[in-house]
């Protein structure tokens, strides 16, 4: 029979029942992938549930360094009856299909093309473990030591993983150590060890860390001088929030006092969350929350408030599939509208788009930052794929010199030298930025009035049309500043010279960079551009201008991106390709490939029918 | 529009002990209707601080939306303001304090606010025992849309369009017992005598303190037949007591007969003492008040004055257990654990 033959490149599938401890023996094997120096890329495959559903994990191995979903699976680890077989059916011809052969394996989910490895987990722990919990626990831990003898997986550095989780525990190490030998005797008893689907160490990794981009935000706000955090527990962001409170009592603690350095309040609702923000902001903290897409709906009211009034808040979008409840548990990058033109009336927000870990911290710290030299939300754009699976990155780094840039803000001595009247709203630079005063500053002056209405320069309310008007062309002027202030994009050139290019962003990035790679080995050449921020920076008009067409990819239905890019930028639509995978999972190279043939496709039809005519 | 008031001052003005005069705590002209219970609420509130020697600057005033969410205007110039979204008052308080824990927040809404769109962070803040003052200025109707019943319009009650009021009320004094409030009281924009001393208190008191203050509605609300005009209040008020607002290191003159003199010291110090009308009435016990509310208003009345304190329960930052400086005066060098941290959380994700 066929055999995939693959040497550090495949992609294996664990699929699990919610809720039986699998996540951490799953975690464990990929974590012992990356120890082996090649590179992976894990992603948990979750219900809405908290017990008893199927759930997946899937790691990509990829000695290349292609990070995103591949699409398809190569090794099956099926320890799920009820997803038995839908897991049957995505794998690979030739590919593996390992399952718990205690029982003998139902006809219908026989395939001629895929090869079968059979391991009596059941009876193995039945024979081993008098406790059921035990049972449980131990079987998933038993199939990652057969999965070292299949795989070539280092035996020692499974071992070194689980004296490394169990530190303080030590009483788990040698049963855990047992159950792997279990599974590793198993397999290396009945199979010829290792398979054709195997794995080599590797020095591929370097320095890299693996970390989910939620964890690497809420640190970016402890390093970015948040001190206070509103928010309302939602999937796919609640781990921004309990990241930041995990990290801030072990980083942010007065050692004389033990007393803490920040505050976290868990509010009623996410409108709340979103007001205890813009409090906290207007009174001189740095304050963010995070939420997903139903919470940027409660919260646009405030975000409008903050636009309007500029106050310096930081929002979190941690996306999922909508719209509505939509697919709480799925990964897409639909908020764009929703962020970028939040609330009612003429509004534009400031948008960051990270793309890895490390982007995720250094975003998070810069967004506080942007917040104070703007006086503005800044809202990062992550969601669930970045957020809540381990991610591999280059390391986080801090550059100790820098201080905070609390932006336009008077200080006591500073008004107390002032001789005209203080404006708020005073345009004193020219670039649409005024200059602020926290409240309590000064016993006489300074004090002003905050507020969604209109106001005259000197925060009066106002119904004067000019004014109304003048204040509105400013906040424009102050968009127009920003560009100079975000996070320019990234220009990935093509190997030849050509004129077509792909814009993409976020977690799109991985696959899209290994769309490039695939359709460059076919002899089509792409530039790539990967935006980080809107307003967009003029190298991304440049980079549309400078190509005849140019692919947009992204994780929605309605091409946001692109539409925003066209609007935005005034760029005529047919200039634009939409290339869009929105199904919840993350996107892969072979969406974008196909869909780009296809496109191209079209429009060689049509330049041949013009030369016709 | 607001109007801002002429500089002129008299030289003989009495000052408080900071050297402040009365006028150095005024605001801006009000825009309100002529009449309104709102302007004297303003009033009362300008008073108090002027008493209590409060430094101006040092006071925060926040409101959401509506007539009554208007008057931070009218009051305290120097004092940074904020008029924010309607019904999210609180939250926006409740941020605000969080930043900086060492001013004076001074929230201030209305029953629209409060009892409807805002029902849910009025809640939530009091639960928090938010150190702030929430003042509703409670007229039983939207004036700023024309005159709408509102949340706390009795069963019965009618405004300027005769139509009784069919719902029932929510009692926001109630409410804030029930929600944990630490100062519960509720007074009348017509009687500074008492209103003045429970701002005074409130303002001094540690943690969420709230007074509902019936505020009529002049323009579209104090009809004959509603019982939040200024007729039916005064006709029906009843008071637990009355109050002296005593600050720190004053000496008490006051006598009265034994058993019905309740003293209450605050967590700074000052003390308030109640000369109550009920020897029953205990304004420490949570549920004696509540049923005092309740049993006047099955009698038809409305109970004023201080309800219930409880002046040592831990606020929101005492919950927290934040640091004593206020968090917004934190710098990098408090906040940022630099590189080695962060050389230590890389190699723990290898």
């Amino acid at each position: 029979m066929q055999r995939i033959e693959a040497v550090n490149d495949f992609v294996i599938r664990f699929a699990n029942v919610n809720g039986t401890g699998s996540a951490s023996a799953n975690n464990m094997f990929a974590k012992a992938v990356f120890r082996m120096g090649i590179p992976v890329s894990p992603k948990n495959i979750f219900p809405s549930n908290i017990q008893g559903l199927p759930t997946w994990y899937e790691v990509r191995v990829s000695e290349k360094g292609y990070l995103g979903s591949r699409g398809g699976v190569d090794f099956m680890v099926a320890v799920n009856p009820q997803s038995m077989q839908q897991d049957v059916d995505c794998v690979e011809p030739g590919g593996y299909f390992f399952y718990d052969n205690t029982k003998p394996l139902d006809i219908r989910y026989q395939r001629s093309d895929v090869n079968y490895i059979g391991i009596p987990l059941t009876d193995i722990c039945r024979r081993e473990y008098a406790d059921p919990k035990q049972r449980q626990l131990f079987k998933n831990v038993i199939y990652v030591g057969a999965l070292s003898a299949l795989l070539d997986l280092e035996f020692g550095v499974l071992k070194d993983l689980v004296a490394e989780q169990f530190k303080g525990k030590e009483k788990l190490v040698a049963p855990n150590i047992h159950a792997l030998e279990l599974g590793y005797q198993y397999a290396v008893e009945n199979f010829k060890c290792p398979l054709s689907v195997r794995l080599e160490r590797r020095d591929a990794v370097g320095e890299k860390i693996l970390m989910e981009g939620n964890a690497a935000i809420g640190l970016g706000a402890i390093y970015g001088g948040a001190t206070v955090a509103a928010w309302y527990p939602i999937t796919p962001s609640t781990s921004v929030v309990e990241a930041y409170e995990k990290y801030a009592n072990r980083l942010r603690i007065d050692p004389g006092s033990g007393d803490k350095k920040f505050a976290i309040a868990q509010a009623e609702d996410e409108l709340a969350a979103m007001g205890m923000v813009v409090g906290a902001a207007w009174n001189g903290a740095r304050a963010f929350t995070a939420t997903s897409g139903p919470g940027v709906s409660l919260m646009s009211e405030f975000l409008g408030l903050a636009y309007f009034a500029e106050v310096p808040v930081v929002l979190v979008d941690v996306q999922r599939a909508g719209p509505s409840t939509g697919m709480p548990t799925r990964t897409q990058q639909s908020d764009l509208f929703a962020a970028a033109y939040a609330s009612h009336g003429d509004t534009k927000h400031i948008l960051l788009f990270p793309a890895d870990p490390k982007e995720c911290f250094d975003m998070a710290a810069q967004s506080f930052e942007l917040a104070d030299q703007l006086q503005t939300p800044i809202i990062i754009m992550t969601d669930l794929d970045l957020g809540m699976n381990d991610n591999m990155s280059e390391p986080l780094e801090w550059d100790d010199s820098k201080n905070y840039d609390r932006g336009k803000v008077f200080t006591a001595e500073q008004l107390d030298a002032m001789k005209e009247r203080f404006g708020r709203y005073l345009d004193i630079d020219g670039d649409g930025i005024c200059y602020r005063t926290y409240p309590g500053t000064h016993p006489e002056k300074g004090a002003f009035f905050t507020r969604g209405t209109s106001r005259d320069e000197y925060a009066i309310y106002t119904e004067s049309s000019d004014a109304y008007v003048a204040n509105m062309e400013r906040l424009l002027r102050k968009f127009e500043t920003a560009k100079s202030y975000v996070p320019a994009p990234e220009f990935i050139p093509a190997a030849e010279s050509t004129k077509d290019g792909i814009i993409f962003f976020g977690t799109s990035t991985a696959a899209a960079l290994e769309a490039m790679d695939m359709l460059a080995a076919n002899g089509t050449h792409l530039d790539g551009m990967r935006v980080r921020s809107f307003p967009f920076n003029k190298e991304v008009e440049d980079f549309i201008a400078a190509h005849d067409r140019v692919f947009v990819v992204e994780q929605n239905r309605d091409g946001q991106l692109r539409k925003m890019l066209i609007v935005e930028c005034d760029i005529d639509p047919k200039k634009l390709l939409s290339v869009r995978y929105y199904g919840g999972m993350p996107i892969t190279a072979r969406h974008i490939t196909s869909q780009i043939h296809q496109l191209k496709g079209g429009a060689t039809v049509t330049k041949i029918r013009r030369k016709a005519g | 529009m607001s109007y801002i008031r002429p500089n002129f001052r008299h030289p003989e003005l009495a000052t408080n002990e900071l050297g402040y005069s009365r006028r150095d705590y005024e605001g801006s002209l009000s825009t309100l209707c002529a009449g309104c219970g709102h302007d004297s609420i303003s009033a009362a509130i300008i008073q108090a601080c002027f008493e209590n020697a409060v430094p101006p600057h040092k006071v925060a005033k926040i409101s959401g939306i509506g007539c009554s969410s208007k008057t931070p205007t009218y009051f305290l110039n120097k004092s940074h303001g904020f008029n924010s979204v309607h019904g999210r008052m609180p939250s926006v308080a409740t941020g605000a304090n969080l930043a900086n824990r060492d001013m004076i927040y001074i929230g201030v809404s209305g029953d629209g606010d409060s009892a409807s769109i805002g029902f849910g962070q009025f809640a939530h803040v009091t639960r928090r025992n938010l150190n702030m003052l929430y003042i509703v200025e409670n007229n039983g109707c939207y004036g700023l849309t024309k005159g709408q019943d509102s949340a706390t319009a009795d069963v019965g009650s009618a405004s300027k369009k005769g139509v009784p009021n069919p719902y029932e009320p929510i009692d926001l004094c109630t409410t804030a017992l029930q929600m944990g409030a630490t100062f519960v009281a509720r007074s009348f924009s017509g009687d500074k005598a008492q209103l003045v001393p429970l701002i005074k208190a409130a303002i001094a008191h540690r943690g969420f303190a709230f007074i509902d203050v019936i505020s009529p509605c002049v323009t579209f609300n104090n009809t004959a037949k509603s019982t939040k005009g200024y007729e039916f209040i005064r006709d029906h008020m009843a008071a637990t007591g009355k109050m002296d607002f005593v600050p720190v290191r004053q000496e008490i003159t006051a006598d009265y007969t034994p058993g019905f003199t309740q003293e209450i010291t605050l967590h700074d110090g000052s003390v308030i003492h109640l000369y109550k009308q009920d020897a029953k009435l205990l304004a420490t016990d949570r549920d004696s008040a509540l049923r005092a509310v309740q049993e006047h208003k099955a009698r038809g009345e409305v109970l004023t004055g201080l309800l219930y304190i409880e002046p040592d329960d831990p606020d929101f930052h005492e919950i927290q257990a934040t640091v004593k400086k206020p968090l917004r005066d934190l710098d990098a060098s408090d906040l940022c654990p630099g590189q080695r941290a962060l050389e230590a959380i890389n190699s723990n994700l290898r």
